[in-house]
């Protein structure tokens, strides 16, 4: 039993070994993403909402036509997110307090440095290159849909309507095109006719953005998001309006997603370690309790069958020594009484 | 008795057949549907909302209300409560198909369901909490079964190798232990990776613990709650140990769940304290917040702790009752009501009616399966031949019948 105990324990640990992973979470590491990773440069006083990315994207990438075609620009009356036949959709936001009139801003993968995809995938789909895209892998998904609870920026969609073979759909940076040498540039960025796209090495992208702050003061705000948000982004934003104005959250933090779990899963090779201990433990403690029980009780029987037998034992000298003294007695009565009437009887029969 | 009576004589079309005939026909079509039209022709899921009630009800209420079969054989095996003992095959029973159902329904929900098993055969994603959930239910699934088994073992009389995994009880129940106190914690853990999108009052960094900790509860008041089912529609199938150990099982696992529930309304509040969440009491979501841990823990504990002090075993199932409807609104709260609550109402998901046909599918398809075993296999009974093989307990059960020391 103790052999195996041992044997199961040692299983446990190789286990936890082999699975368990560095726990960064208490550490001082900060990941400030591959050096001279590519980003995009997204500047929304520069958009116009002509749509003209959101064809460069789709043509690029070949995916499905649009339901309504991409010059009609009154879809964008309509706030909408990207989905499984878009991987970008730009949205027009009216009505901004201090802005002279819409402002547009682009949406679709932000390539966190730390993904929160990428931390969430149980089969390690997504993969950050070190040229700074998030990629997805079709051929291990099993289309769990956790990427896109795990996502902030609401990003991931999912082919519903296919039966057998749903994907993962997301922008890729066009990650496959420019490294097959199809492209130079990103699909949306190539098709965008005011430069309100700059594709980049992220470190100039924000080099680039500052220079912009400089050069016209007053014209934005003069913060760059993506920079830190959720620990930093390859896609950068920057805007002549609050963020939060045109849909970007500012209530995100600026912690990278897998450090929201880490603590959490850090817990699991302790738990792994520490519970066997406990519950052989309270094991062996009520075991332990009811052995001695047992032994109490044991004792205390012997005991009282003791007792007992001894005080049968001297009620039964007594009664013998009682019986005896009283035939005793009986019997020096009777003798007495015999000698008595002895000693009168010829007396008595004399007269 | 060859002239048999045609009142009494045996019909396929009782009031019961009837209904979970049409309830297994309408899941069949669905599933058909769903297996050639996508789950967008089936479900109200969308890129917002890619997680619906199969996650929350089938997933998350469907392993939490399984509980019951690593605290009531902790109970008995690992604490040395015995006179839990009979309590422990329906338990595992329940859990063992509890957990199966769990992973049968994902098959329909996960895109491709005969990848299942590629986290841990073809590319493992250890970063990921899924992960460890997958590996956890995966393996607690072989543990259950092989906990399950020797009941089945029994029944078909394979002495040999049901006296072999008898033997291997403690190890397994420890493992048991080990394996759910991951994935139960860790179902919670799924949703600290969406602070953004998760209510606060709902997210919390203690989220594992307080799944753990309910669970506990969750499982204590299954058993009790399907001990009473099982009383009224299984009677003739129990025996005698089982029955005389029943009031004592009840009242036992009562004052246990008012003890769990009373600990988890604590921690719920120390969490709440802890990120300072007070003022969203006052609003909308603060107010259905109340109803969960005042109507639905702390109500529950109470009752609990009343029914034991007065023995009074219609409370323990009124307790019972309302323990399982809170963790299922938990359960619902954290993964439907409160998640992306920041989304406007339009953009949010109310299931279809075919996600619940196959629910209700699913719950039917245990209820045949936990039937036909309860009929046919030695669990509300100890099966003639192996009670001698029984360890030392069950004399101790015959000695003193009535072990309701509280």
């Amino acid at each position: 039993m103790l052999r195996r105990q041992f044997l199961g324990l040692l299983g446990a640990t190789a286990a936890c070994a082999a699975l368990g992973k560095p726990a960064q979470a208490a550490g001082t590491k900060h990941f400030a993403g591959y050096p001279g990773s590519n980003g995009v440069l997204f500047d929304a006083t520069r958009c116009i909402g002509c749509r003209r990315c959101e064809a460069g994207c789709n043509q690029v990438n070949g995916l499905p036509a649009p339901d309504r075609p991409f010059d009609d620009l009154s879809v964008l009356d309509q706030k909408r997110r990207t989905n499984a036949k878009s991987y970008t959709v730009v949205n027009r936001y009216d009505n901004i307090p201090g802005a002279a009139g819409p402002v547009y801003r682009k949406t679709q993968c932000n390539h966190c440095l730390e993904p929160a995809c990428a931390s969430a995938c149980f089969v390690a789909a997504f993969t950050k290159t070190p040229q700074g895209a998030v990629t997805w892998d079709e051929t291990v998904c099993v289309g769990c849909r956790y990427c896109m609870i795990a996502c902030p920026f609401e990003i991931p969609t999912y082919e519903y309507n296919e039966p057998l073979t749903p994907r993962v759909m997301k922008c890729t940076m066009c990650y496959p095109q420019i490294t097959s040498g199809k492209l130079r540039v990103p699909g949306c960025v190539g098709a965008c006719p005011t430069e309100a796209l700059v594709y980049g090495s992220r470190a100039e992208l924000l080099q680039v953005a500052r220079e912009r702050f400089h050069a016209h003061p007053g014209r934005y705000i003069n913060q760059i998001y993506g920079e830190r948000e959720m620990g930093g982004t390859n896609w950068l934003y920057i805007s002549g309006v609050p963020f939060r104005e045109i849909g970007l959250r500012e209530d995100l933090g600026v912690t990278p997603a897998p450090e929201l779990t880490s603590g959490a899963l850090a817990a699991v090779p302790i738990v792994a370690s520490v519970w066997p201990v406990l519950l052989l433990g309270i094991y062996a403690v009520s075991k332990a309790r009811d052995r001695v029980a047992k032994e109490e009780t044991k004792a205390a029987v012997a005991a009282a069958v003791a007792k007992a037998q001894a005080e049968a034992q001297t009620k039964l000298a007594k009664t013998k020594a009682d019986a005896e003294a009283q035939m005793k007695t009986a019997i020096e009565r009777e003798v007495k009484k015999a000698l008595e009437e002895a000693a009168q009887g010829p007396t008595e029969g004399g007269e | 008795m060859s002239h048999e009576n045609p009142a009494v004589k045996k019909t396929w079309f009782t009031p019961f057949n009837m209904v979970v005939g049409f309830i297994l026909l309408v899941g069949a079509v669905i599933t058909i549907l769903r297996f050639t039209k996508g789950l967008g022709a089936v479900t109200n899921l969308d890129d917002n909302n890619p997680w619906g009630i199969w996650i929350s009800f089938d997933l998350l209420c469907g392993v939490a209300l399984a509980a019951g079969g690593y605290t009531t054989s902790a109970a008995c095996y690992v604490f040395g409560l015995k006179r839990y003992h009979s309590a422990v095959r329906p338990a595992i029973l329940t859990a063992f198909l509890g957990y199966a159902l769990v992973v049968f329904a994902l098959h329909y929900d996960v895109g491709r369901p005969w990848r299942l098993p590629y986290p841990f055969f073809v590319q493992s994603g250890p970063t990921s909490v899924l992960f460890e959930v997958g590996l956890c239910v995966f393996l607690y699934l072989n543990v259950l079964f092989l906990e399950w088994s020797p009941s089945a073992l029994e029944w078909l009389g394979y002495k040999k190798l049901r006296n072999v995994i008898v033997k291997l009880t403690l190890g397994l129940t420890i493992f048991g232990v080990i394996l759910s106190t991951m994935h139960q914690s860790s179902l919670g853990a799924l949703y600290l990776i969406a602070p953004s999108k998760l209510h606060p009052l709902w997210y919390s960094s203690y989220l594992p613990v307080f799944f753990f900790v309910s669970s506990i509860a969750a499982g204590l008041s299954m058993v009790i709650f399907e001990g009473t089912l099982s009383h009224r529609y299984m009677h003739h199938k129990m025996d005698e140990t089982y029955l005389s150990e029943h009031d004592g099982v009840t009242l036992g696992f009562a004052k246990a769940a008012s003890l769990v529930l009373a600990g988890y309304f604590f921690i719920k509040v120390v969490g709440l304290a802890l990120d300072n969440n007070w003022h969203y009491l006052l609003t909308g979501y603060g107010l259905w917040y109340l109803v969960e841990l005042l109507g639905f823990v702390a109500l529950p504990a109470f009752l609990y702790a009343m029914s034991v002090r007065e023995q009074n075993l219609k409370l323990v199932r009124w307790g019972a009752v309302l323990t399982v409807l809170g963790i299922v609104l938990n359960r619902f709260n954290v993964s439907q009501v409160a998640f992306n609550w920041h989304l406007p109402s339009a953009a949010r998901y109310f299931p279809s009616w075919m996600e619940v046909a196959i629910s209700i599918f699913v719950v039917t398809v245990g209820l045949v399966i936990f039937r036909f075993i309860t009929t046919n296999m030695p669990i509300f009974y100890e099966h003639p031949e192996f009670k001698e093989h029984e360890p030392v307990e069950l004399t101790e059960h015959e000695l003193k019948p009535h072990p309701q020391s509280f």
